[in-house]
């Protein structure tokens, strides 16, 4: 019985393949990609204002009610943080990774590593309330500054009109800090998983041709490890896009789109326009992840 | 209402590794004939899903259909309740807190108690099902009426039913058309929490938290107050201007016609530029007072006993306005597993001890007046500590119940006040 099975599956490799495959295809499809089909299907019905009933109908009233001003706000102050969020990671984490996989000899480079993994291993709430009591009015930053007889220089900086606010938690800036901090693991392996795969010969060769060291930089090194840096961004971008928690414990509490979705799950019922909210970025993330394979960002990873 | 613990449930972000797949367009193009059967399986299911899933929200006048019982029988043994944090002890925290422990022993059910975080967590889990009790707030009650999720309440097998505060047994929030759906169990106040380093005298309006203006000390309000981070702090707005606005007509500041909830936003607008956070977690704000210079909010009796029990320079006071409150009352699910024992839980949260006593632990006052007299937790101050004099004062949450369209639904409170939110920066 087992024979004849054995025989007819090496004589139909298709079965085979359908049998191996089949389950984890199709927990991905109908799980996966079954919820967010889900999530798309909801975007398109909408909320009757009156009832507060969602309409089972097709209809874009959902996306007009998306496009307003106020909602657009949003969605704005969310993209330009995330990006920000990723310049600031790649800034960090670059001469880090280069260091790591340059200069560091073997022991100090496992330890950088552990280091880079280690506040992993810790709570993210835990981490993020650490920030918040850090960055008070009367937290340690503050102190320190003034112990250093440089509160103006704080002060300066929280009177500045975007990124300020009344102390540093409350502020845009310290937003940028936590969230920076959060993600910056995220940036720092792929970056240093790229640097790690640029043969040495390739700088001796540029150096025995008489390019200077930054040249070598420019010309060799930025765009072999670029595909890296896009595979960082990715993940700081997205997370950065998603993320309602750290925003709802920073910062002066202007909605993220995470918290956009959230409050319209939850006390309005308005599921449609939470989906809406959701589809947003996904379609940012598409056109974002092209891009990012055309950079060759899935080599790195 | 109140969350006493942390929103969030903690998450693991997705480690990069768990992304690291190779995608190939080559070889999933070899793949497609197998992607057509859980494919075709996927499609069946999501048009099944569309095509039943209309019934579910057909009832928006309530499920009326569900007869309140008739007579209590044996109990079942065991009973689920969905409460907030700290309203069902059974004396693990401090073991001179403990109300479940002689019910238990009393009638035989063994309680489960599901602590929710928010008033919307407490209606998607009645939504599930499975739950016999629910410590709903008024902002949730309504809504769990109006989708028929809770059953009427034969108010004749409570036994204790004279002995709750009169002005509770026919509330708004959880009696429709004279037919009760649920047992008041605690009610608080919204209070005006300040610093009496900066105010000598306690504020009288709540001016000081929505108007620009030079405090006490010499200084702007300017990013040293808060504001609550829920739609529901819409009614605070439309409370202070039913004083100050007369002119608008406001009646109920959960009712609004759009003139008056135009007005209310531009309200919340301008004190947007003054609130340096919106707070949603008491203990949060606590911290918040003691570390980030916030010196004038809307708050809870919960944080200013806090904040006095920790040495922090801090008033509370009711202003000229009046406030809001939240009023919480025990509702049974319309197919409660456990009936029995859930009504015999809804007598036994009447009880004057478990009363006095939850309402010393939690900073609320109990819906039995009687609960204040003699409980040794509470103390002879206690009920006048946590603000029960103040009743006539308070304006209840509740969800604005507008099903003719009279006035603004509360799906809009939702839209424009996360737009009240972002209108900075």
């Amino acid at each position: 019985m087992i024979r004849r099975f054995s025989t007819y599956l090496y004589n139909h490799p298709g079965v085979l393949l359908a049998l191996l495959l089949g389950p984890p295809l199709g927990w991905m499809l109908v799980i996966y990609l079954g919820s967010l089909a889900a999530l798309l299907f909801q975007s398109f019905y909408y909320l009757d204002g009156f009832t507060g009933q969602v309409v089972r109908e097709f209809s874009f009233l959902t996306y007009r009610d998306l496009f307003s001003a106020a909602h657009m706000t949003i969605v704005l102050k969310t993209v330009v943080m995330a990006l920000s969020v990723t310049i600031g990671s790649v800034l960090i984490a670059f001469p880090l990774a280069y260091y790591s996989v340059r200069y560091a000899g073997k022991r100090l480079k496992v330890l950088l590593y552990f280091a880079v993994l280690l506040p992993l291993w810790s709570s993210y709430i835990i981490r993020v309330y650490a920030w918040k009591l850090m960055l008070a009015k009367e937290g340690i930053v503050s102190w320190f500054f003034a112990q250093l007889g440089l509160s103006g220089v704080l002060e300066w900086l929280l009177s500045m009109p975007i990124v300020g606010g009344a102390s540093l938690s409350v502020s845009n800036f310290g937003l940028f800090l936590v969230f920076t901090y959060i993600w910056l693991p995220y940036m720092i392996l792929p970056i240093q998983a790229s640097l790690e795969r640029i043969p040495h010969s390739l700088l001796d060769a540029s150096g025995d041709l008489g390019a200077r060291p930054l040249q070598t930089f420019r010309r060799i090194v930025l765009p072999l490890a670029l595909p890296g840096v896009v595979a960082g961004s990715i993940f700081t971008f997205s997370l950065t896009l998603g993320d309602y928690i750290i925003p709802s414990i920073i910062g002066d509490s202007t909605p993220f789109i995470g918290m956009a979705v959230y409050s319209y799950q939850g006390t309005a019922g308005n599921l449609p326009l939470a989906a809406a909210f959701t589809v947003l970025p996904m379609v940012m993330m598409v056109f974002y992840l092209l891009g990012a394979r055309k950079a060759g960002a899935f080599d790195a990873l | 209402m109140t969350y006493l613990g942390n929103v969030y449930k903690s998450r693991h972000p997705t480690r990069p590794a768990h992304l690291s797949y190779h995608f190939g367009g080559h070889s999933m193009r070899k793949l497609f004939p197998f992607l057509s059967i859980p494919l075709g399986l996927f499609l069946g299911m999501m048009l099944s899903a569309c095509g039943g899933g209309s019934e579910k929200n057909d009832t928006p006048t309530g499920n009326n259909d569900t007869k309140a019982m008739e007579s209590i029988g044996k109990g079942e043994g065991k009973i689920s309740i969905i409460a907030w944090a700290g309203y069902i002890e059974r004396g693990e925290t401090d073991k001179n807190y403990d109300w479940v422990t002689s019910f238990e022993k009393e009638s035989g059910c063994k309680v489960a108690v599901k602590t929710a975080a928010t008033s919307d967590e407490m209606v998607t889990l009645m939504n599930q099902g499975g739950f016999d009790i629910v410590t709903a707030s008024g902002d949730a009650s309504m809504r769990l009426i109006r989708g028929g999720m809770v059953q009427p309440i034969n108010i004749n097998l409570i036994k204790d039913w004279g002995s709750v505060d009169s002005r509770l047994q026919n509330a708004a929030w959880h009696t429709v058309d004279g037919v009760h759906y649920g047992v008041p169990y605690q009610w608080g106040s919204n209070v005006l929490m300040y610093n009496t380093n900066v105010f000598k005298t306690a504020p009288t309006s709540w001016d000081v938290v929505f108007k620009e203006m030079v405090l006490p000390d010499g200084k702007s309000n300017k990013g040293r107050v808060q504001a609550f981070d829920g739609p529901i702090y819409i009614a605070d707005a439309a409370l202070y201007l039913k004083h100050h606005q007369p002119a608008l007509g406001i009646q109920d500041p959960y009712e609004l016609t759009q003139a008056q909830f135009d007005a209310a936003i531009a309200l919340l607008k301008g004190q947007r530029v003054l609130v340096n956070k919106y707070w949603h977690d008491a203990m949060v704000q606590m911290d918040d007072f003691k570390t980030e210079g916030v010196v004038a909010t809307g708050s809870w009796p919960f944080q200013v006993n806090g904040l006095i029990a920790a040495k922090a320079t801090v008033g509370s006071v009711i202003p000229i306005e009046g406030a809001t409150g939240w009023a919480d009352t025990s509702m049974m699910h319309a197919k409660a597993p456990n009936p029995n024992c859930a009504y015999m839980w809804l007598n036994h949260s009447l009880n004057k001890k478990l009363q006095g006593d939850l309402a010393a632990w939690f900073g609320s006052v109990p819906a039995v007046p009687d609960a204040c007299n003699n409980n040794a937790l509470l103390g002879a101050e206690g009920c006048k500590t946590n603000g029960i004099q103040n009743f006539d004062k308070i304006h209840f949450w509740k969800t604005p119940d507008c099903p003719n369209g009279k006035c603004i639904p509360y799906s809009e409170w939702t839209k424009q006040y996360l737009a009240v939110m972002a209108s900075k920066s």
